[in-house]
């Protein structure tokens, strides 16, 4: 029998632990059934072995073997006794210990060194996931920071155009559908008329009436910002307007004209 | 993975079964001993993919106090322990590299099938030799993939994003490499 040749290249990969997804799973359930593959694979986990002993570095500092004896030192293990000896000392506790004294003795011993190991276990688990909430706990700071900063309304926004040309209003919307976060950012936009407002509109792919998506007035540079806005579920997005609308009535569907229209990416 | 090494030394099979027993007792001494003999090629190994002096010693603790409290995870009558230790190393090490979990929390797990005769320091130093050889004859982006997929842990669409090659080649070259390894030390 030999190694099924469809499998070849990716049993190289697994061994090598850099198979993904459904390859590494299509492979894993045909290595169930398929012995030469499984045993090509241990020889393909011998290969890389040598590759690893190919290594040659600086021997560990002496520190190293200190810290592994002191943790033995602290971690000591019972002896378990050689079968015959074992056999010596029932034929003994027969006419000495009461047999049951042993099985309780022996019996909390080994709950003991279970626990032992279980925390010792639940140690290194408990500080991987400190790592990992270490690690989670500075990306959502550096996250914050980001956003911070574009929604901070004393941060000078500036836009860039050709030059000699003069600014034009402009927006840009960022809409995630599924988590219905929806982040908007418009520049250059007219000061508003009196009893003006502006109002940000949802223009969904079906077809279906443009749903409301914030009020908003521009500050003395015309920089707005709309941050998610509470919208429907589900809604994919053809298209995002901006109008000009009365400050009061209803905003319920738009009655203004436009003023910044997207382009329907 | 199991280790499969019927032709390594008595004298230095014997001596590493003498001491993983003698662990299993509980003898700190013995324990020792299996240190003094194989601390370096873990720490080579893991020093290797970590090129962190710290890192690589946080891996070696980690390996040598599961192998105190589980010795019975080496089969030694079945396998090369230096074979078995460095296959562990690297795995340990890619997982710190990635900082992911250990795939496998029981080093017992791990079996590798080893079909040179690394028993003494001077048998491995031979097999070595050759694979230093074998790699240093390969076409050079064989040699790399190979390298950085097992050193850096790397996975194929990775070394096929980092070198701008096709997925296929990069599969391609890396099981060749292997190829020349095993056809250079089956000669």
């Amino acid at each position: 029998m030999s190694v099924h040749e469809q499998f070849a290249e990716d049993l190289a990969l697994y061994a090598l632990g850099s198979l993904e997804g459904a390859q590494r799973h299509a492979l894993e359930k045909h290595l169930d059934g398929c012995a030469p593959c499984r045993r090509e694979l241990e020889l393909l986990r011998g290969d890389l072995s040598l590759l690893a002993l190919t290594t040659a570095g600086p021997k560990p500092p002496a520190r190293a073997r200190q810290r592994l004896m002191s943790a033995i030192a602290d971690e000591p293990r019972l002896p378990v006794a050689p079968a015959s000896e074992r056999q010596q000392r029932s034929w003994w506790s027969a006419r000495g210990w009461p047999a049951v004294r042993w099985a309780a003795v022996l019996a909390l011993v080994v709950v003991a060194i279970g626990l032992l190991r279980r925390n010792s276990t639940l140690q290194r688990d408990l500080a991987w996931q400190r790592e990992q909430f270490t690690d989670q706990g500075s990306r959502l700071e550096q996250a914050n920071e980001v956003v911070k900063t574009l929604l901070d309304p004393d941060a000078q926004k500036i836009e860039l155009v050709a030059a000699g040309n003069k600014p034009q209003p402009r927006g840009k919307a960022i809409y995630q559908r599924r988590n219905r976060n929806l982040i908007f950012f418009a520049s250059n936009l007219p000061p508003l008329p009196a009893k003006k407002i502006y109002e940000l509109w949802l223009f969904p792919a079906n077809g279906s009436a443009p749903i409301a998506a914030g009020l908003f007035k521009p500050d003395a540079r015309g920089s707005a910002t709309v941050v998610n806005p509470p919208l429907p579920e589900s809604v994919e997005a053809k298209n995002f307007v901006v109008t000009l609308e009365p400050e009061s009535g209803s905003h319920e569907s738009p009655r203004g004209t436009p003023v910044i229209v997207g382009l329907g990416e | 993975m199991k280790i499969g090494v019927p032709s390594a030394g008595p004298n230095a099979m014997t001596s590493d079964l003498a001491l993983v027993t003698a662990s299993r007792s509980g003898d700190q001494g013995a324990m020792t001993a299996l240190y003094d003999r194989y601390s370096s090629i873990v720490y080579s190994v893991a020093l290797r993919v970590l090129q962190d002096t710290g890192a690589a010693e946080d891996v070696l603790q980690d390996i040598f106090m599961q192998l105190w409290r589980n010795p019975g995870a080496f089969d030694a009558t079945r396998g090369n322990m230096a074979a078995w230790l460095a296959v562990i190393a690297r795995n340990r090490a890619i997982d710190a590299l990635r900082r992911r979990r250990p795939e496998n929390n029981d080093i017992e797990d791990v079996v590798v099938s080893v079909e040179h005769d690394l028993a003494s320091e001077a048998d491995r130093s031979r097999t070595m030799d050759k694979v230093r050889g074998a790699l240093q004859a390969m076409p050079a982006p064989q040699r790399s993939a190979l390298e950085m997929a097992y050193f850096e842990g790397l996975t194929h669409s990775e070394i096929a994003g980092k070198t701008g090659e096709p997925l296929g080649t990069v599969k391609t070259r890396i099981r060749s490499g292997l190829l020349t390894l095993r056809r250079v030390l089956a000669a």
